[in-house]
């Protein structure tokens, strides 16, 4: 029998598959199509203390093997995350479900993350410090291991749930800031948020995007998650969750021996709805196929 | 939403750049004219959304411009080549405020939605006009078909080229009507809503991610709240969108 259980932060999961935040919504959608409770568990979109539109449209421009993001976290803002989409969400999921927290100012990321604290639904807070969408927050939180830390700080204080900071690869040493992370106090390092990316329209020459950079994902980037997923489990001791690209069930193989303890599926969601159901139902196959007895004991051995 | 696997039956030019596909499958959660299908086209990493032209049981027409290399790529396959498909997207037209005459106004391949619309219409009995606007005479595909529907149909070019000179506005006025549903490119709809005397709907496009709902790509700020084009559209009303006369 090929065991899938995993234990993040000291939750256990079914299995490692986390619907990344973005790509999910608050659940329903998908669970019009499948039972969602056969996911690992999965992380909300991400929430902010006020309600937000986000940004202009054009949001999204294809690549090849890829598309660019320029949503900007649009939200309807934490009051009303826990008032209705969360009960919502109660109805259809009933595991520890994943909080993904952005804000502009450590108050900010404080308030919001306290609000989630009293939140039974709530598994763990991860923390955005590298949405690469909005201006005077998210990714600036993310780029220096100082600030990053000061934000890991703050949060800690206000919650006792597991803390997960969602890092962005957009800097030149992500080692550095998953260690300040870490000193800080996190619980747990998820990596990586998109790339910064840009598409230029050949008959506007115009950028495709109205606010012309946004974030790279799609199974493009996926050797770039595996090789920061690498060096940031080899050099912390708490746990990494790995994302960015995966795609199929041998992707999450990969991401877990590359260091990963869950793996979250981003982009993928959004081409194929049903990606994290075809994933988990063809996990079995892939571990008997590389003689695998239990995801657990391949995390990090690569 | 259903995800499916179609077979393509015909695939034909109209036009230089519109082709018309059929394709062969389960279209039984296309439930409404207005609706939207999302293809999944080989070596391409996102869908295309591609309004419903016409469906009956097992079979789904579309009516597509070539714009990009993915249309293009699909305007070159062939009779038994398969389409991965997500099927019954967005919300469609609200055919309960039409009253007795309704008027339906296409511009470009904003054209293919009013055929399933025009022919619910008229099979609930309504009189029913139709105005095509088109660039110019080598680009009007459809006249026809709606004519055989049943429709009252007038055509503009903007060059004068064929039919009435100018755009579906100036056809507008010459038309009794009871309510009025659109979709063509956004410059036209804002002179429609302009022009209109009576209530409506319109289809919008916005480049989208998923296109059911899941990424919030392809948001618009309505006056009843924020809408997802995929999910609470495309259709949306006159009286919800944030225009300013």
């Amino acid at each position: 029998m090929a065991e899938m259980k995993v234990t993040l932060c000291g939750i256990e999961m079914d299995n490692p598959l986390i619907p990344a935040s973005g790509t999910f919504g608050y659940g329903y959608e998908f669970a019009e199509l499948y039972d969602i409770n056969m996911l690992g568990s999965f992380s909300f979109k991400g929430t902010t203390l006020e309600p937000r539109f986000g940004n202009p449209t054009p949001r999204i421009a294809e690549c090849p093997a890829g598309m660019i993001n320029a949503v900007g976290l649009q939200n309807p803002g934490v009051e009303k995350v826990i008032s209705e989409e969360l009960p919502k969400l109660a109805k259809c999921f009933h595991k520890p479900v994943m909080a993904n927290v952005s804000g502009f100012s450590i108050e900010e990321y404080a308030k919001t993350c306290e609000m989630l604290d009293a939140c039974e639904q709530v598994g763990w807070l991860e923390v955005n410090v590298s949405c690469p969408n909005v201006h005077g927050g998210g990714m600036s939180f993310g780029t220096s291991p100082e600030a990053a830390a000061e934000v890991t700080a703050a949060v800690k204080k206000v919650t006792k749930k597991p803390v997960l900071i969602k890092l962005s690869p957009n800097v030149t040493d992500i080692v550095s800031i998953a260690k300040a992370c870490e000193a800080a106090g996190a619980d747990g390092i998820s990596l990586i948020n998109t790339l910064l990316g840009m598409r230029i329209d050949l008959r506007t020459k115009k950028p495709v995007i109205a606010n012309k950079m946004g974030g790279f994902s799609g199974s493009a980037i996926f050797p770039v998650a595996v090789r920061m997923v690498y060096q940031v489990a080899h050099a912390v001791k708490i746990p990494v969750v790995g994302m960015g690209g995966v795609t199929t069930a041998e992707d999450v193989v990969e991401m877990m021996l590359a260091g990963a303890t869950a793996v979250e599926v981003g982009a993928a969601n959004l081409v194929n709805p049903f990606a994290c159901r075809d994933i988990i139902t063809e996990l079995p196959a892939v571990m008997e196929k590389y003689g695998i007895k239990s995801l657990s004991d391949i995390i990090g051995i690569a | 939403m259903k995800q499916g696997i179609f077979t393509v039956g015909e695939n034909t030019a109209l036009t230089a750049s519109v082709y018309r596909m059929t394709l062969l499958g389960d279209t039984s959660d296309i439930t409404n004219c207005g609706q939207f299908v999302n293809v999944l086209l080989d070596g391409f990493y996102l869908r295309r959304p591609i309004s419903v032209c016409d469906r009956v049981e097992g079979k789904l027409t579309l009516v597509y411009k070539v714009v990009g290399k993915g249309t293009e790529k699909m305007s070159r396959m062939q009779a038994g080549e398969k389409l991965d498909i997500l099927t019954g997207l967005g919300n469609g037209y609200d055919l309960t405020p039409a009253g007795d005459k309704p008027l339906l106004l296409g511009g470009g391949v904003g054209v293919p939605p009013m055929y399933l619309l025009a022919k619910d219409l008229i099979a609930q009995g309504k009189q029913v006009s139709v105005i095509l606007g088109f660039n110019t005479k080598d680009e009007i595909f459809y006249e026809d078909e709606f004519r055989a529907l049943g429709a009252d149909v007038k055509v503009t070019t903007v060059d004068g080229s064929y039919g009435i000179k100018g755009f579906v506005t100036d056809a507008m006025k010459t038309i009794d009507y009871t309510y009025f549903y659109t979709c063509g490119p956004e410059p036209m709809l804002k002179a429609v809503w302009n022009a209109s005397e009576t209530g409506g709907q319109f289809s919008f496009e916005e480049r989208m991610g998923c296109g059911f709902g899941a990424c919030m790509g392809c948001s618009c700020k309505t006056l009843t709240g924020n809408k997802r084009i995929c999910k609470e559209g495309p259709v949306l009303r006159k009286e919800e969108i944030l225009w300013q006369k």
